[in-house]
């Protein structure tokens, strides 16, 4: 997995460099597109509920003649919601929106350091460039194109998109004592088959432990002749070295 | 032990130790959200990086291609991240702003500043030169509506309130000023240029305009009009076009750390006073809206609004205001006779 994505690598004062794995501009799009319709969705409904409560009936047409009160509580919050979105939330989650979290991505400064109020302010102001002509057409032609997938903002901002990390990803911590035949990628999948074997179908789960204990030089008449509780009993033997 | 099993080992030994990144990363969700003076919870942050640290190589070099690796970079890029973030509480970033960051950067625009006002002028008085020579040339610069206005006798600012009350106008003039202000700052990505041209046009059509009107014999009464919010929004028209030229010439001159650097430090520094122009907008906005087009406001004390406006705006960014407060904050030496008289008190 590290393989494939690009990494900014970072100094650090314990001398191993920190690598901070790039997020692209597709999860960037995915991760605007979420927040565009969050930002609409409120936007539309303050209007909705503020134009309901001013007519007093489900219309939502503004007054024949500008009205200071339909302006300030209705119209210019809503315009307000849809426009200060970014700037606001991103401040107030440091670095995130709703979008970024469900992309599983955020904004930091380019040591790798949480992004400053000001940089993510500068981020933002660029977002006037960024989004020319239309629909964010600069910014993303500018970070499909640029080093570690940066657009106009990120440049001036001195930040970059990377991805948050997952605690999801570590297996179950190794039980074994002695170094036995298997290498360190073979005992991760035992560790991790074992981590998961209550929620994978019985055939998969079964199918995968009679091929790791084929590959760790198992019998394969027993082995095919096991059980579900058997090939569970002798995984976990292979991953204590027993 | 041969070379594999001695890496099978030491492989083994490394995985043995996943219970303990678990617990430094609950450690660090845990006071993740939270504010803290716990030093002793700190420090152990701070044991936590340098565990996960030495990990991380050994990982890197036993592990490179596993999950375990790719754990350990993110808890170990998580961590680092967390150690090495900035100022986040609101009340210290905002003073920090203020009495520093703010003055220091006004500082470093200066020469910007006197460049973007001299061009700014110089365009004004070309805009103004061109329309007293050639009187059509304001199709150029004003729009229909505005010129029929003009030349009925009437400015077009004349009973506003009558169509557009306060608060909106405020709010749609304080928009439009902040937009075309980031966009004269923003411009400064196209090596300045985007700048200049904005800068320019502002000033060539407000030159333009305030010739037409003489023309008419309404000068006056549109100087009557601008003063009291103009002084504030044509000063902060420079100070964009100045952060703006500041992004442009990082780009033409980046200098030795390289224009990637030297764009994002530029922008950076500069975007500081933006943030204060956005705010002085808002200010100048409310007043155009309230008192710029109210016949019922004095010259005089549009002129003292105007100016006093002005003067905020000039001890604020320079940091003279926090000075003078911080002198009067200061507690005052006690004179021997005060003393006596306390303590027979």
């Amino acid at each position: 997995m590290s393989e494939q994505l690009s990494r900014l690598v970072v100094d650090s004062n314990t001398g191993i460099d920190v690598s901070l794995p790039v997020a692209g501009p597709g999860v960037r799009s995915y991760a605007f597109i979420v927040d565009w319709h969050i930002r609409v969705v409120l936007a539309l409904g303050w209007y909705a509920a503020g134009a309901a409560f001013y007519n007093g009936t489900l219309s939502l047409s503004p007054p024949p003649k500008t009205d200071a009160l339909w302006f300030g509580a209705i119209a210019a919050p809503a315009l307000a919601i849809y426009f200060l979105y970014h700037p606001v939330v991103e401040l107030a989650l440091r670095g995130s929106t709703p979008g970024k979290r469900l992309a599983g991505v955020r904004v930091v400064s380019r040591t790798g350091a949480a992004a400053t109020v000001g940089a993510l302010l500068v981020r933002n102001v660029f977002r006037l460039i960024d989004a020319l002509p239309a629909f964010y057409g600069v910014g993303l032609v500018v970070s499909a194109f640029s080093r570690d997938s940066l657009r106009c903002g990120d440049m001036a901002a001195g930040t970059v998109l990377i991805y948050q990390a997952t605690q999801e990803l570590l297996p179950l911590e190794s039980s074994r004592k002695h170094p036995g035949m298997l290498d360190a990628q073979s005992t991760e999948l035992v560790l991790e088959l074992l981590q998961r074997w209550d929620t994978l179908a019985p055939l998969a789960r079964a199918g995968l432990a009679r091929q790791l204990l084929l590959r760790h030089g198992a019998d394969a008449g027993v082995v095919n002749q096991a059980g579900e509780q058997e090939l569970h009993s002798r995984l976990e033997r292979l991953s204590t070295g027993a | 032990m041969d070379q594999t099993a001695r890496r099978h080992a030491l492989s083994t030994a490394l995985l043995q130790r996943a219970g303990l990144w678990r617990e430094a990363q609950s450690r660090l969700d845990r006071l993740a959200g939270t504010r803290t003076d716990d030093a002793t919870e700190a420090a152990r942050v701070a044991d936590d990086y340098r565990m996960l640290a030495h990990d991380l190589a050994r990982a890197r070099d036993l592990l490179p291609t596993t999950r375990t690796r790719d754990y350990l970079e993110g808890a170990y890029a998580r961590t680092h991240g967390a150690l090495h973030h900035g100022e986040w509480r609101v009340s210290s970033a905002l003073r920090q702003f203020v009495r520093v960051d703010l003055p220091a950067a006004i500082a470093w625009l200066g020469p910007y500043l006197w460049w973007t006002t001299l061009i700014f002028l110089l365009a004004a008085a070309a805009g103004y030169a061109l329309v007293r020579r050639y009187p059509d040339l304001i199709g150029l610069f004003a729009s229909p509506d505005l010129i029929a206005s003009v030349e009925r006798g009437k400015l077009w600012t004349d009973g506003l309130l009558n169509i557009v009350p306060s608060s909106v106008l405020s709010v749609q003039i304080l928009a439009n000023n902040v937009v075309v202000s980031l966009f004269a700052y923003c411009a400064g990505l196209f090596f300045g240029l985007g700048t200049l041209y904005i800068l320019g046009l502002n000033g060539l059509m407000l030159g333009a305009v305030f010739a037409f009107v003489g023309a008419h014999g309404l000068a006056p009464a549109l100087a009557g009009f601008i003063v009291a919010h103009g002084c504030v929004e044509l000063s902060v028209m420079c100070l964009s076009a100045a952060a703006g030229a500041a992004v442009g010439e990082a780009l033409i001159r980046p200098g030795r750390a390289g224009r990637m650097r030297s764009f994002s430090e530029a922008a950076e520094r500069s975007g500081r006073v933006l943030i204060a122009c956005a705010v002085l907008l808002v200010g100048a906005g409310l007043i155009e809206g309230f008192i710029s087009p109210n016949p019922r406001v004095p010259v005089g004390a549009r002129v003292a609004i105007g100016v006093g406006y002005w003067l905020a705006m000039v001890s604020i960014l320079s940091g003279r205001l926090f000075r003078i407060g911080d002198l009067l904050r200061q507690p005052q030496p006690r004179s021997v006779a005060n003393d006596v008289a306390a303590r027979s008190g």
